[in-house]
């Protein structure tokens, strides 16, 4: 059903050795470290992660809305259409957000403006990037709650926020997002704060509009369920850094990556045996003012040896469609 | 819309009785009675006992308590606060010969301080740490210590002594000479201005901080709107719930404030009023003023919470 | 299959329970932390320790007292021998100020603890008990916010009369009243906490419930209630004196020796008008500093926290 990785199609985004960090108490904190990876046309990538695993700072970074100070971008390139977002002036990288890369948060119930009616908050991308004309404005914002399945949208245009449920918020801000067609649309978290049911439809939504319109789609989540089901590639991120890619299937039937196994057996699958217990991965993400020295994975990793306390393993390409960070063969040690 | 402003006229009324209630008991506290000291200011003959059982029933001071109470309450609701005692006047009339005066000095303090405070406050807020806002913290840190009364004696002493300037004192009806009126109005108001605006940019300054962390701001940015619509159409109105509360707080701290004001200036305002009312203890004008400044309080939080209901959706929906 | 798992387990960010409020810190690690995180909070509680200082040695500093007066040094202006000058009648202005600081220290100090008497005692009546008595006691209290503090207390002062004791209980009784709101709302707050259902399920007397789990969680209010009040008592204090309501002369209060009587002396001999208010503002500025940085350390509930937004960035970088 998904769309297999291409490697012949077109790179949209590029990110290469993408480097945050914030200010703490005087100390540096490398929230995002030394990340690369890309996006091709059409493709949805996903991006998984524990939370503090860096995976939103690292999307925000990408459209620079990381909070400054205490957060700065300190190296690396975000080339889009093979132009360096990093080197953009202010009203460039303005002009291009919401018009050519969209963002939909994690919290529908925050990420909208209370005081102001959904209808003005829908319009205001198409206002300011003159997608559609001044006149026609009122007609697209219809025709966008018709896409994302929002009931009687004469009315809810003229409603507040608070007056919409969790999921018909989450509709609005996909909306939002989708106003100026952008070719890459960021979704962090998009279902986190749903009902289990109302996930299922808005990740069907939000999969549907991005091939129609033929964009591409970053979907960070901690949720592998979800990655597995409506990604192309995935990305495994742990404490700031990639630690395991790889097409969809790749990863989920052949995790190598001691972590991404964590994530796995931490997650309800129906072959298994009703009432075996789910296992979380053990113990706490580590403090990034403070890493451990080696790989940072290995204070909670179960094949770790003596090379994992000492030496950080890069990032390495095993077979054509996957690459892991790590020393361990965990097939021959399962 | 309509529906919550009758709602909250109508919790205005409990509001109203308990200060009504308030006002006529603190003054029936007075030591010495009123009668007493009426009989011996007054050309009442010693201290006979008719004479004191005579002036009683003529203030209708013979009946039990809550029945003064309900016939004061009764007449002031008629616009009737009594006399003067020295002057046999109506209280009513004297306060509304001060009251434009009060007012006036108010509104143009309020407004002086909202012009300093809300653009300054919002600037210090979206550049956080640069000269502007330091500037401006050190303004408001200022402003807050220094005590108005004290301002106002140095504007007038200070620049007497090195330019022999002094600010004007004669007043000027406003509909005479606006003008004029303005003149003498410009320098007071500055005053109570100034010493409001610290109080208002602080927390013009926070609740901008606050909001501009919101996830909703975020948002704005992901947008590709431009700084000035992220600062005015989605942080400022949010930010100014809280403010306009504020505001509603201030009121009656600039109340006092025009008391001292007036007095500095020699502006026959309320304030004015009270304290010669004070000094001759004319009770029913003390009486009257109290009550006066109570009501104007109460109308200008209402005037408040239906602000809140534009600003917030919520407010208008919910209750 | 697409059953998301629950996101603690794999997060595995620990859910902390509702954080009780720390014991207040030992004086020295608290002076410390005072010094390092907010200096300007340091410089003010110095100020206030000179304050407290000036007030209770004020006999030694300046022991001529505060009202000798020397006809032959009217009007003198400072010099070596009367450092902060002279005023009409020949005293010394800095043994005024001097004693004027043990006035302030005097009043400040009988007023706020009477006001904040008054304000747990309302408050922890109207928070903990509840229901009619809440009512009537905020209906009350709503009543009473609807007037202006000074024309409270000038109303106040024209029934009980001038005099220090006279004003310290109004003071404290008009500070008491507004200032129950904020014990209340802490208090309200404690008694949703999970361990004083606990305790009330386990057949806890009020008496014990009050004493071992709500006094502890309105400490913190207080203590930061009680220093902003003190700065709000020495301007009330201050401008009633100058009024020529507050404490009557020759007492040496900062405000009565700034107050219109002086004015005409003033023109001549400025000092007369700038080093009072500059001994007040310090002093007020001083105690703003330390509440504000006592505020922040003690009771982080009372400013404003960062939204979500920061919080996730928090998170992310592990503050």
């Amino acid at each position: 059903m998904n769309m297999k990785a291409d490697v012949t199609r077109r790179t949209l985004l590029d990110v290469q050795d993408l480097h945050t960090v914030f200010e703490k108490d005087g100390n540096e904190v490398h929230a995002v470290n030394q990340v690369s990876f890309d996006v091709k046309e059409g493709e949805i990538l996903a991006i998984v992660g524990e939370s503090g695993s860096g995976k939103s700072i690292t999307a925000m970074s990408l459209l620079r809305l990381i909070p400054s100070p205490p957060g700065r971008i300190v190296g690396g390139r975000v080339l889009f259409n093979d132009q360096d977002l990093l080197d953009l002036g202010d009203e460039q990288i303005r002009r291009l957000r919401g018009r050519d890369i969209a963002m939909i948060f994690q919290e529908p119930m925050t990420s909208l403006n209370p005081s102001l009616r959904i209808g003005r908050q829908l319009a205001e991308p198409l206002r300011v990037h003159g997608s559609v004309p001044k006149e026609k404005v009122r007609e697209r914002c219809l025709e966008l709650l018709r896409q994302v399945r929002l009931g009687d949208p004469e009315k809810r245009l003229d409603a507040y926020p608070h007056e919409l449920s969790g999921g018909m918020r989450q509709r609005v801000m996909i909306a939002m997002g989708l106003a100026c067609l952008p070719k890459l649309l960021i979704a962090d978290e998009p279902t986190t704060a749903l009902d289990v049911t109302v996930q299922a439809q808005i990740l069907e939504l939000l999969r549907d509009l991005v091939r129609q319109n033929n964009s591409s789609m970053m979907l960070i989540t901690h949720d592998l369920g979800v990655v597995a089901r409506y990604a192309d590639r995935i990305n495994v991120m742990y404490a700031g850094r990639i630690v395991e890619r790889g097409t969809a299937e790749e990863i989920f039937h052949r995790p190598k990556h001691p972590y991404t196994l964590g994530l796995m057996e931490s997650m309800p699958r129906l072959d298994q045996a009703p009432g075996s217990r789910l296992t979380p991965v053990p113990g706490q993400p580590p403090d990034l003012s403070d890493p451990p020295p080696g790989c940072p994975f290995h204070p909670r990793c179960r094949f770790a040896e003596a090379r994992c306390r000492s030496e950080r393993p890069p990032l390495e390409q095993i077979t054509e469609n996957h690459w892991k960070a790590c020393w361990v063969d965990t097939d021959a040690k399962r | 819309m309509g529906a919550y402003v009758l709602r909250r006229l109508l919790a205005l009324i409990p509001t109203l009785l308990i200060a009504s209630v308030i006002v006529f008991g603190v003054v029936r506290l007075v030591p010495g009675d009123v009668l007493d000291l009426m009989l011996s200011e007054n050309a009442y003959s010693s201290n006979a006992p008719e004479d004191r059982a005579q002036l009683e029933k003529a203030l209708g001071m013979d009946k039990p308590l809550y029945m003064q109470y309900l016939s004061w309450a009764g007449n002031a609701l008629r616009g009737d606060l009594g006399e003067s005692l020295w002057r046999n006047t109506p209280v009513t009339e004297e306060i509304g010969a001060r009251l434009g005066v009060t007012l006036e000095l108010g509104i143009l303090a309020l407004l002086i301080a909202l012009i300093i405070a809300l653009p300054v406050g919002i600037v210090s807020a979206i550049r956080q740490e640069t000269l502007a806002d330091n500037v401006g913290r050190s303004f408001s840190i200022l402003a807050l210590a220094i005590p108005n009364f004290w301002l106002g004696t140095l504007v007038v002493i200070l620049p007497a002594l090195w330019w022999g300037w002094s600010p004007p004192t004669e007043m000027t009806p406003f509909f005479e000479d606006p003008i004029e009126n303005l003149k003498t109005f410009l320098v007071p108001s500055l005053i109570l201005g100034t010493s409001l605006s610290a109080v208002i940019m602080r927390m013009t300054r926070t609740m901008m901080l606050e909001v501009l962390r919101q996830d909703y701001i975020r948002t704005a940015w992901a947008k590709g709107l431009r700084e000035r619509s992220v600062v005015l159409v989605h942080a400022v109105k949010n930010a100014m719930i809280p403010v306009i509360t504020l505001v509603g707080i201030l009121v009656p701290i600039l109340f006092g404030g025009t008391v001292i004001i007036e007095q500095i200036f020699r502006l026959p305002g309320l304030g004015q009023l009270l304290l010669e009312a004070v000094s001759t203890r004319d009770y029913p004008i003390i009486t009257g003023v109290f009550l006066v400044t109570g009501v104007v309080v109460m109308l200008v939080n209402l005037i408040v919470d239906l602000c809140y209901g534009y600003l917030d959706p919520k407010v208008r929906f919910d209750r | 299959m697409n059953a998301s798992v629950e996101p603690a387990a794999v997060t595995a960010t620990p859910t902390r329970p509702a954080k009780r409020r720390k014991p207040l810190p030992k004086p020295l690690a608290f002076c410390a932390r005072l010094c390092r995180e907010r200096p300007l909070g340091a410089v003010g509680a110095l100020i206030c320790l000179l304050l407290l200082f000036t007030g209770i040695f004020a006999d030694l500093i300046a022991p001529q007292g505060y009202n000798a007066i020397n006809p032959i040094d009217r009007l003198k202006a400072p010099s070596a021998e009367y450092w902060f000058g002279t005023d009409q009648l020949g005293r010394d202005i800095f043994a005024r100020v001097v004693h004027g600081a043990r006035l302030s220290v005097i009043v400040a100090f009988a007023a706020t603890t009477l006001s904040i008497v008054i304000s747990a005692l309302l408050g922890i009546l109207s928070g903990y008990f509840g229901g009619r008595l809440d009512m009537f006691i905020q209906r009350l209290v709503d009543g009473w916010m609807c007037f202006p503090d000074l024309i409270l207390l000038i109303v106040a002062v024209a029934v009980l009369g001038p005099g220090t004791w006279q004003i310290i209980v109004i003071l404290g009784l008009l500070f008491g009243i507004s200032g129950s709101r904020i014990v209340r709302g802490a208090v309200l707050s404690a008694r949703q906490n999970v361990y004083v259902h606990a305790a009330q399920s386990m057949g806890a007397s009020s008496t014990r419930i009050l004493w071992h789990h709500i006094l502890p969680n309105v400490m913190a209010p207080l203590i930061v209630l009680y220093t902003t009040r003190l700065a709000a008592v020495i301007l009330a204090e201050s401008g009633l004196s100058f009024l020529g309501l507050g404490i009557p002369p020759p007492s040496p209060s900062w405000g009565g020796m700034l107050s219109l009587d002086g004015r005409s002396y003033m023109f001549q001999a400025p000092w007369l008008a700038i080093i009072p208010g500059i001994a007040l503002t310090v002093v007020v500025f001083g105690i703003n500093m330390f509440g504000d940085a006592l505020r922040d350390m003690l009771d982080p509930r009372m400013r404003g926290g960062g939204g979500r937004y920061m919080a996730r960035v928090k998170r992310a970088i592990g503050v």
